[in-house]
């Protein structure tokens, strides 16, 4: 049955007749290529076949004329011709728009600019070519889920060589950025919430033009999604100290690759907070540390004691979803909190958990008044019950005194 | 408790002792009654009368006022269990529709230098037709539709087709 | 206090023979025998149902038919209105305990026999009575159109679509169209607050005119030695005694159902999405978990037909048959007595089990 339908997609795929295909699926690794996989690919899909890359003639089940050098048949592609074959299409726009006039046709030119691009041009033949991202004869899609540089296989394709230590022994730079970033919450967002607009490799460092953000880089790659905590640090006292220092925006708090999902702690003087990297204790930048955590984690127990409240007010049966919904509110304070703490300045961020805390103050009371409720309720059923019985115990003496006349008259 | 056959089940008493007996079952069962009775009635008159709330139920919320909502300005108001953003825009046409950024959940915000709406989150950005123009927002946000009525502004929910 | 008591006694005896009514109201008897606490149970049906019409027309000055606005108006009685909370927690747990009383008085008149000639009228209007309140049951059980609601109406209306030929309409007419909507909404509304309530307004004038007519029914047993013997014939009259003893167990009612209503509100659930899937396990209210169960258990193909079809089919015939139960009695070919009494106590554990079944299970 596989083969009925690999068959008949290689049909509908390839031109009619590829004597290359109908060889080398046959044959073992290295020379093999299925034509499952290969019906996948999306040049076949469009259209092209073995020839387009390899040369050779794929009308001829003779291999000594399919493959033959004099006519054009190149064989293996060595390593240091791939980025240039690529090119030889995916750089040409006439050509190109004719199978997907939106595509772009400068990834050669992107690729000469990045670290990969300038070793390949000085004669190094380990570094990354097209095929060693895209993948060759299995070459999909971007957006196909399968594909090697699909958002959410990208760190992965990437650590094929970045965390292979002997490998990049040459190079002299670190091996574990794969490692720390399975680690971050950007992994998390992409691998566990499946949102494919989360950072990865690709991401900060380019893709075709690969190269890691300088010093001064960083903080405006950081700051295409997190404007909002760029902009605070770019006003804030931070931003020419670090420069002074020669330390990265962001970087320095949050690692590069392992970012962790931050804590209210990494803000203070506590031993998990970054303040006490470079403050201690007596300098102004100390104090003000150690403010800003008291205010972030005021808020944050004032809403968990608000929320401890109204649950226990609806487990006892209260109905509070109208404070609860008041406490979204409260907790969007706290997260304009988080926020506004890269301005490093204690006066504003109270400004902001103050307001939060004011609103945990109303659902407090909200809590406090569903409790209150609940006892009246039940101080109520208790008198109204007290109330029944002695109706009952009266009725019943009342029915006995009118039977007992009754009788007396029998 | 039914009566047995025509004996009464207590011996002769004095009339005396009888009618003290009676007059105080009367009290107890008048006092059991009128109380039990007030206990039912109490809570009937006081459910009789409407509450003090703002909004009676949720067929459409009241946003907010002209006078407070300039042109090119926004308010954030409760719609049900969620936000919602009325906008003015500058050129004086009412927009609401939900605050709650469809990425993860923060509340949008007003921009009335870009005349969009942005997510402070992940700078996101919507059109003011909710539509999801920049950054990591998956879908736009959802429409409301708004009625003016005298100096009132209204939002409820697009009614079922 | 007591002369104006008499004055108003005075006046409407001169335009309405007040005398002559008392002296009929005094002439009622019940009789008194080993099995007359049964008695108390139709009483207790009426005062429950009057119960549901006093909350009911409480929470009408509130509740919103229509699908934006129902759970939206319940949440606001049971969070705003002042002892809101009270008059719709009453209401519900009161229809439970009702629907169970009628279950109670029906199988307590059956046992005692009180449908036999000549009472055969007052037990169809009985069943047709029992009917009606599971009717209301089921229509009020959506009106806060909350997710369980939804989709026990959803898996409800599903049932009697199985019927062939008129499955489909009636499905359609349940409905107010394809799916359960808002016109669903407005429909069983209008079914509960007018539409049921006139036709129990007739059936129960019936029923209890067809019950002074008659009088108190006695078991034959109980009847037979009365016969043979008329000096142990016992009775008490209606008003006061029985009615002061009927007030009593209504006080009790009342109390458990405040009871009920403080320590175990009704839940308010979460608003109904039609778009939502239906949450595991879900399935109706204890008074239909039989029938469900049942047909839950019922194998895909059985006796030739369609499982659900037979399951429905069964139940047709069960009730058909309850509502013509006296005409069923007889002496001819064979004394259906023995068989009606068994079938009865058969079914009656038969429901008991499966609702105990379908509650324990998921």
């Amino acid at each position: 049955m596989a083969v009925l339908l690999s068959g008949g997609v290689l049909v509908s795929f390839a031109k009619t007749k590829n004597s290359c295909l109908d060889c080398h699926s046959n044959l073992p690794e290295p020379l093999g290529v299925s034509a499952e996989i290969y019906s996948q690919n999306v040049h076949a899909q469009k259209g092209l076949n073995c020839t387009d890359c390899h040369g050779g003639d794929a009308e001829s089940d003779d291999p000594e004329k399919a493959m033959s050098r004099s006519l054009g048949w190149k064989g293996k592609i060595e390593r240091r011709q791939i980025p240039e074959l690529c090119a030889s299409c995916h750089a040409d726009a006439e050509r190109m728009k004719k199978y997907n006039p939106g595509l772009r046709v400068d990834q050669f030119q992107q690729y000469k600019t990045s670290v990969h691009g300038i070793k390949w041009a000085r004669g190094d033949s380990k570094v990354a070519v097209c095929t060693d991202c895209h993948g060759v004869h299995d070459l999909r899609s971007p957006s196909d889920p399968r594909s090697t540089v699909h958002p959410a296989n990208i760190a992965t394709t990437c650590s094929h060589c970045h965390a292979d230590a002997e490998y990049m022994k040459t190079y002299g730079i670190k091996t574990n950025q794969f490692a720390n970033y399975q680690q971050s919450v950007h992994r998390e967002a992409m691998a566990v919430r499946g949102d494919l607009s989360a950072p990865t490799c690709t991401t900060c460092h380019g893709n075709h033009g690969a190269t890691p953000p300088g010093v001064a880089n960083v903080t405006n790659v950081c700051s295409n999604c997190h404007l909002f905590q760029a902009q605070l640090f770019g006003k804030s006292p931070h931003k020419d100290a670090f420069a002074t220092m020669g330390l990265l925006g962001c970087v320095t708090c949050h690692s590069n690759h392992a970012i962790k999902h931050p804590t209210d702690d990494m803000i203070g003087t506590s031993r998990n907070a970054v303040c006490i990297q470079c403050h201690s204790d007596g300098d102004a930048g100390f104090k003000q540390a150690q403010k800003m955590n008291e205010d972030l984690v005021t808020l944050a127990n004032a809403i968990e004691a608000s929320d401890r409240l109204l649950g226990q007010a609806e487990r006892q049966g209260m109905e509070v979803s109208r404070a609860k919904l008041q406490e979204a509110g409260a907790r969007d304070a706290l997260l304009k909190a988080r926020v506004t703490v890269h301005a490093f300045n204690e006066r504003e961020l109270k400004e902001d958990t103050d307001a939060g805390v004011a609103v945990t103050q109303q659902t407090y009371t909200a809590g406090e008044k569903a409790l209150h409720e609940w006892k009246f309720r039940r101080v109520g059923l208790g008198l109204s019950l007290v109330m029944i019985v002695v109706t009952l115990v009266g009725l019943r003496l009342y029915i006995r005194n009118l039977e007992d006349q009754e009788n007396k008259q029998i | 408790m039914f009566p047995a056959s025509g004996i009464s089940d207590a011996g002769p008493r004095s009339d005396s002792t009888n009618t003290a007996r009676r007059r105080f079952v009367n009290i107890l069962l008048g006092t059991g009654l009128t109380a039990s009775a007030a206990s039912f009635v109490y809570p009937i008159l006081r459910y009789l009368i409407p509450p003090k709330v703002p909004d009676l139920g949720r067929d459409a919320v009241l946003a907010a006022h002209i006078a407070e909502m300039e042109p090119n300005t926004a308010k954030t108001f409760r719609f049900g269990s969620r936000p919602g953003l009325l906008v003015r825009t500058a050129s004086g046409e009412y927009r609401g529709m939900s605050a709650t950024c469809t990425h993860l959940g923060c509340t949008v915000q007003y921009r009335s230098d870009l005349r969009e709406i942005w997510c402070a989150c992940h700078n996101g950005m919507y059109d003011l037709n909710g539509r999801n123009i920049s950054g990591p927002p998956p879908r736009p946000l959802e429409v409301f539709e708004v009625q003016v009525r005298d100096n009132d502004i209204f939002v409820r929910r697009k009614p079922e087709a | 206090m007591g002369r104006l008591v008499t004055g108003v006694r005075a006046w409407i005896d001169e335009r309405f023979d007040l005398a002559g009514i008392k002296a009929l109201a005094q002439k009622k008897r019940v009789p008194v025998h080993r099995y007359s606490y049964w008695y108390f149970l139709g009483g207790m049906t009426l005062f429950l149902f009057g119960l549901q019409v006093l909350t009911g027309a409480l929470l009408l000055l509130y509740y919103r038919p229509g699908a934006d606005e129902a759970f939206e108006s319940v949440q606001f009685i049971m969070t705003q209105v002042q002892f809101g909370w009270l008059v719709r927690s009453v209401h519900s747990w009161s229809a439970n305990l009702l629907i169970f009383m009628a279950f109670a008085h029906l199988f307590s008149v059956l046992f005692l026999k009180a449908y036999r000639k000549p009472r055969e009228l007052t037990w169809v209007s009985g069943i047709l009575l029992l009917f009606l309140m599971l009717g209301f049951g089921f229509s009020g059980y959506l009106l806060p159109w909350n997710t369980l609601s939804y989709f026990a109406t959803k898996v409800g209306t599903e049932i009697p679509a199985q019927i062939p030929i008129v499955g489909r309409p009636i499905l359609l007419f349940l409905r107010g169209g394809e799916e359960v909507t808002g016109s669903t909404l407005t429909r069983f509304y209008g079914l509960h607050v007018a539409i049921f309530p006139a036709l129990a307004t007739l059936l129960i004038g019936l029923h209890l005119a067809l019950i002074q007519w008659f009088g108190m029914s006695v078991p034959p047993s109980v009847e037979a030695r009365w016969r043979a013997r008329p000096q142990e014939k016992k009775g008490v009259r209606f008003f006061p005694n029985f009615v002061l003893r009927e007030l009593m167990a209504w006080y009790v009612a009342l109390g458990l159902l405040g009871a009920l209503a403080a320590l175990f509100p009704w839940s308010l659930g979460v608003k109904a999405d039609p778009f939502a899937a239906a949450p595991a396990g879900i399935k109706p209210e204890w008074y239909f978990l039989f029938m469900f169960q049942t047909l839950k258990l019922i194998p895909a193909k059985a006796l030739g037909m369609d499982g659900e079809m037979l399951g429905i089919l069964a139940f047709g015939v069960i009730g058909f048959a309850a509502l013509l139960l006296p005409f069923l009695e007889r002496e001819k070919p064979f004394n259906s007595q023995r068989w009606i009494l068994a079938l009865a106590c058969l079914f009656l554990g038969y429901m008991a089990v499966m609702t105990v079944y379908g509650w324990a299970t998921r």
